[in-house]
């Protein structure tokens, strides 16, 4: 929740509430966000690289890692020439264009190392932090993506696509959801580290760009088992660990509501992935490994939108419905409507962000522990947040559409036929993962 | 001399072979095999997603034995690989032609 960071994050910039003395950030703060912000990398490189590549064939393993890592780095260093400014920079346009983007800070100019971010209470932290926290932000969600289109969709075009996507859907959705002019957070609509921002436009993202792709060669008549759960489960391990930094580090401070979001993210997650392995079980099969993943991932999206606006008690309730609508999806829905979302980007974090978005509505109210007054009803706050859903959802639909399409007419979609038999690893890299 | 090839469940590979030894078989080759019979194959379950292997882990061995005990090697594997469930496999006899030890060139039983 960076909501107050923005309108104005310079010490230069003279708003009522930084005019007093120069704020000078407390280093415990700042050391507690840098410590967050590589805790996110973390969750990148190796965390979701292991975690989606131990689901693909082995013959596209490194295709899955090499496409994670290179959309990262592309996403950091847009961000620092117009990401950043489009999303939090220091100029905020009047009337509605400000409601989607704000301006200026581009290249990050007029910042500098005494430059500082506004948190939540009359603390700051340096706005290089603030802006690198952001960053890893903006990296995991492109980096998301592309569990729906693994296995087929041509590393070039990710290239092509990843910097119109972030340029048309990620940022705008980030300036309206954070910023404090921003269009659903002037409508009270809560997102604690970002269960809209990332997970539902990561996980519908996926899915339109599935869509556009097409499904891989074989499915889902082919078997295609995941080549290595082992991967998996430690990319699961290092995104929950990971995950301490995107939830808690989102509290902006080393306080209390950092603490709130960490025993959350322990609890929504245990129950998510127990959760999972109950309802195998109940559909009678075996409780499994990737199950227990599966669900670890569930309950860890849901929570992150209610991290911090939730009782523990009622990020267990939702980490666990999480488990059941995403395995859902997952086990059901997908087959029934026949689109290949290879990874489950949609199914799990776009569900699960769906549900912990919604949620958070009722995890937030006094009544389950969470920490709202009960100053806006159940009912209000749902509404409020189903819409931030409703337009996150639209929003970026139609944006991967717009940059599917430009990246299919220039430089197409999928790899060949022969190259998708072979395996993107030999076609696209020219190495193997395993010799 | 006989050419002896058994398929056999992976979990009794120890019992065959001390079997085997007790009955003075010298050697034997033993591969980690695939494959179907009446058995036929296990599902595994990811997401969800069902898939049938129609294929199940075995263990084969290959034993090059004297026309003497020749049936006696297949009756110890018969005795000990058997737990009387589908699936315990198959032993398969067929007559050897030749046999060299490649480091002294000896030829025939001797090589075994």
């Amino acid at each position: 929740m960076t909501k107050f960071a923005l309108a104005c994050a310079t010490l230069a910039c003279s708003t009522p509430a930084l005019a007093a003395p120069a704020a000078v950030p407390n280093p415990g703060n700042n050391a507690w966000m840098m410590t967050s912000t590589v805790l996110v990398m973390l969750m990148i490189l190796p965390g979701l690289a292991l975690f989606y590549g131990g689901l693909t064939r082995s013959k596209n393993m490194l295709s899955m890692l090499t496409q994670i890592g290179a959309t990262a780095s592309l996403a950091m260093i847009i961000w620092v020439m117009w990401g950043f400014s489009l999303a939090f920079g220091d100029t905020s346009y009047e009337g509605v264009l400000g409601n989607f983007i704000s301006g200026g800070s581009l290249f990050l100019t007029g910042t500098d190392a005494s430059s500082v971010a506004a948190t939540f209470t009359d603390e700051v932290i340096s706005k290089y932090v603030f802006i690198s926290f952001q960053m890893t932000f903006a990296a995991i969600t492109a980096a998301l993506i592309l569990g729906a289109t693994a296995e087929r969709m041509k590393f070039n075009a990710v290239m092509v696509f990843v910097p119109m996507w972030l340029t048309i859907v990620y940022f705008p959705i980030a300036h309206m959801v954070w910023a404090g002019d921003g269009l659903l957070f002037k409508d009270g609509a809560l997102d604690f580290a970002g269960g809209t921002v990332v997970h539902i436009n990561a996980g519908v993202s996926g899915l339109v760009l599935a869509y556009l792709v097409g499904k891989r060669r074989g499915w889902p008549q082919e078997p295609m088992p995941p080549h290595s759960l082992v991967m998996t489960m430690i990319g699961t391990g290092l995104l929950w660990v990971g995950w301490f930094g995107f939830n808690a580090g989102s509290a902006l401070e080393a306080d209390g509501s950092a603490g709130l979001a960490m025993i959350n993210t322990f609890v929504a997650t245990a129950a998510g992935g127990l959760g999972w392995m109950v309802i195998e079980k109940m559909a009678g099969h075996r409780g499994s490994a990737l199950g227990f993943c599966s669900g670890v991932i569930a309950g860890l999206v849901a929570v992150t939108p209610a991290a911090g606006s939730s009782g523990p008690f009622g990020a267990i309730l939702l980490g666990f419905v999480s488990s059941a609508v995403c395995y859902l999806f997952v086990a059901k829905m997908k087959a029934k409507f026949g689109y290949d979302d290879a990874l489950d980007a949609f199914g799990i974090h776009g569900v699960g962000g769906i549900v912990g978005a919604i949620g958070t509505a009722i995890v937030y109210q006094p009544f389950l522990a969470g920490p709202g007054d009960g100053s806006v009803a159940v009912g209000a706050q749902l509404w409020i947040q189903t819409k931030g859903v409703l337009i996150t959802i639209a929003w970026a639909a139609i944006g991967t559409l717009i940059a599917g399409f430009i990246a299919k007419a220039t430089v197409g979609l999928r790899v060949s036929e022969e190259d998708e038999v072979n395996g993107l690893d030999i076609a696209e890299h020219g190495e193997r993962a395993y010799n | 001399m006989k050419f002896i090839i058994a398929i056999i469940k992976p979990f009794k590979l120890d019992e065959v072979r001390e079997a085997l030894g007790a009955i003075g078989v010298a050697g034997m080759t033993v591969s980690e095999v695939k494959g179907f019979g009446r058995q036929k194959g296990q599902t595994e379950i990811y997401r969800g997603a069902e898939y049938s292997t129609f294929m199940l882990p075995k263990v084969k061995l290959e034993i090059a034995a004297s026309d003497d005990i020749a049936p006696q090697v297949v009756e110890t594997i018969q005795q000990t690989a058997n737990t009387e469930a589908i699936g315990d496999g198959k032993i398969f006899v067929l007559d050897l032609a030749s046999a060299t030890r490649i480091r002294t060139g000896e030829a025939g039983e001797t090589a075994l």
